[in-house]
């Protein structure tokens, strides 16, 4: 049973584990955490005016919107994180300060917005034509019948996928270590990977690997139970009726019928 | 000429839910079209303040292509629409359709609002009613149409009948000149139907000038002032009922009552 040690002792030395657990909570999930919350944030603002832009009437908004949808979801993320973290670098150190970490964030940011900004727009388009159409007959503006009607009538049917989103960009955030982070702004794979390399063991990585597992998995399985709540909706139980009830009803409403038939 | 009856109403019902001060509609040479294709050509129809003029045709005439060139849903291609005897094709759209109400086939009501935010909705955003006054506002309209106690329930907890009660409320509560209803009991159950039509017949009665695209025939013979057949995007007859349920001139018209009735 030598090949079964050799395995524990590569992936699952607890020692190991246990003894950078401590970093991998405090400046590894943190910092993960951090930089995907705030690019998702971010991603879902800047998604938001993509989506709108997309599906708007003028050609100038809309064409504009399509290219920056099709470049950033059309190159691999680690060539656009480099790309901005490096391009940018002078200008962010104006602003930021040296540490590469906001361009980071600002990149993961752009990829997310082009997928948040398709999401967001198969949902905005999904809405039936006539909540849109009731509310311009009802002297609403398109900008008012979307904001108050048809958009959140859409993001509330994509909800699960942006979930799904949340998920991708946290993974993505470990590619952030390529722009060379400090050591207190490394998230869960650098801190991680630094604790393989010192100690020649890969334990400190699949315990980076465990975290991430421990925020991805449960959220999975919340976007299922959200997606079957929606999906079935809810409505309120009722015995049957009968349609009688309703005539009697109507019968009743006499302001507008003054009480005679026709 | 229907005489709109003198309303002994019951008192709680404000002044202004008494009657309707209607405008009169008049469409001239009015063309639309999809595209290249003409849906709709050369049709002039003139409703007086306080009509009830009801379309009737087969499905893709026109009819409800006619209502949507009213209130600009879709853009008229060429010809006029005068309401109370002003152009409405220079006017802003938006300002225009606070004036025309328009109740739909499939109802159209916000799943995620309930009954009264229905109604209150474009009170608010549209007319500045502070919200309060507009809840308000809407719960009242919603008790003219039998629904005061389904205020806070959302359309998927009220039947087609009360949905489309809701949508009528929506439509009065901005207080038109002109309402169009577009195959309104189309989706109906056949019980509900009749509730709904007398309701859109108490409008009539109260002075309201109302554009009526049906199937209904019983409702286009008894409550109509005008009734038009239209057929391939064109009126074939106008008249009063009688004379085109009873004597229709056009082998179209006689053709399809032929078949209805």
């Amino acid at each position: 049973m030598d090949w079964l040690n050799t395995i524990i002792r590569t992936f699952f030395d607890f020692g190991a584990m246990a003894e950078v657990l401590p970093q991998l909570l405090a400046v590894g999930l943190l910092n993960t955490l951090i930089i995907s919350i705030a690019a998702t944030v971010l991603g879902t603002v800047l998604g938001m005016v993509v989506a709108v832009m997309g599906i708007s009437p003028s050609k100038w908004l809309r064409v504009p919107a399509r290219i920056y949808t099709d470049l950033f979801r059309g190159l691999p993320a680690i060539l656009t994180i480099l790309l901005i973290g490096q391009g940018f670098a002078r200008l962010s150190q104006s602003i930021f300060g040296p540490s590469p970490y906001p361009l980071g964030i600002i990149a993961l940011s752009l990829i997310a917005s082009a997928y948040i900004g398709e999401i967001f727009r198969a949902g905005i388009l999904s809405v039936d034509k006539g909540q849109g159409e009731a509310c311009r007959a009802l002297g609403m503006s398109y900008a008012k019948s979307m904001a108050l009607v048809v958009v959140p009538q859409g993001v509330r049917r994509v909800l699960p996928a942006l979930v799904n989103q949340f998920i991708a960009i946290v993974k993505d955030s470990s590619l952030v270590y390529f722009l060379g982070l400090l050591v207190t702004e490394r998230e869960l794979f650098r801190v991680g990977q630094d604790a393989a390399v010192l100690s020649g063991n890969l334990s400190p990585l699949v315990a980076a690997g465990l975290l991430y597992l421990v925020i991805t998995v449960p959220l999975t399985h919340l976007v299922n139970y959200f997606d079957n709540k929606f999906r079935t909706g809810r409505r309120r139980a009722a015995p049957p009726t009968s349609g009688l009830k309703e005539v009697k009803e109507l019968d009743a409403a006499s302001p507008l019928t003054a009480g005679s038939n026709t | 000429m229907n005489t709109p009856t003198p309303t002994t109403l019951n008192t709680a019902a404000t002044p202004e839910t008494q009657s309707f001060h209607g405008s009169s509609l008049e469409l001239r040479n009015l063309t639309m079209a999809y595209g290249d294709i003409e849906v709709l050509r050369n049709v002039s129809l003139t409703v007086a303040p306080g009509t009830t003029t009801c379309i009737i045709g087969p499905s893709g005439s026109g009819k409800s292509t006619l209502l949507r060139g009213v209130n600009r849903l879709h853009e008229p291609k060429s010809g006029n629409v005068l309401l109370a005897g002003e152009s409405t094709l220079g006017a802003n759209p938006d300002t225009l359709r606070t004036r025309i109400g328009m109740v739909f086939q499939h109802f159209n009501l916000f799943p995620d609002h309930t009954a009264e935010e229905n109604v209150a909705l474009a009170l608010w955003s549209v007319k500045g009613m502070p919200k309060a006054q507009a809840m308000e506002r809407a719960r009242q309209r919603l008790a003219e149409v039998g629904l005061a106690e389904r205020a806070d329930h959302r359309p998927r907890d009220l039947s087609g009948g009360q949905q489309q009660r809701v949508a009528i409320a929506r439509a009065l509560a901005m207080e038109p000149e002109v309402m169009l209803f577009d195959e309104a009991t189309s989706a109906l159950d056949p019980e509900l139907v009749k509730g709904v039509l007398n309701l859109m017949a108490g409008l009539g009665r109260r002075g309201m000038t109302m554009l009526v695209v049906t199937h209904e025939m019983g409702f286009a013979r008894k409550v109509a002032d005008q009734v038009v057949f239209m057929d391939e995007g064109e009126v074939v007859e106008a008249g009063t009922p009688a004379q085109l349920f009873d004597n229709p001139r056009s082998e179209r018209l006689q053709r399809f009552l032929s078949e209805v009735l």
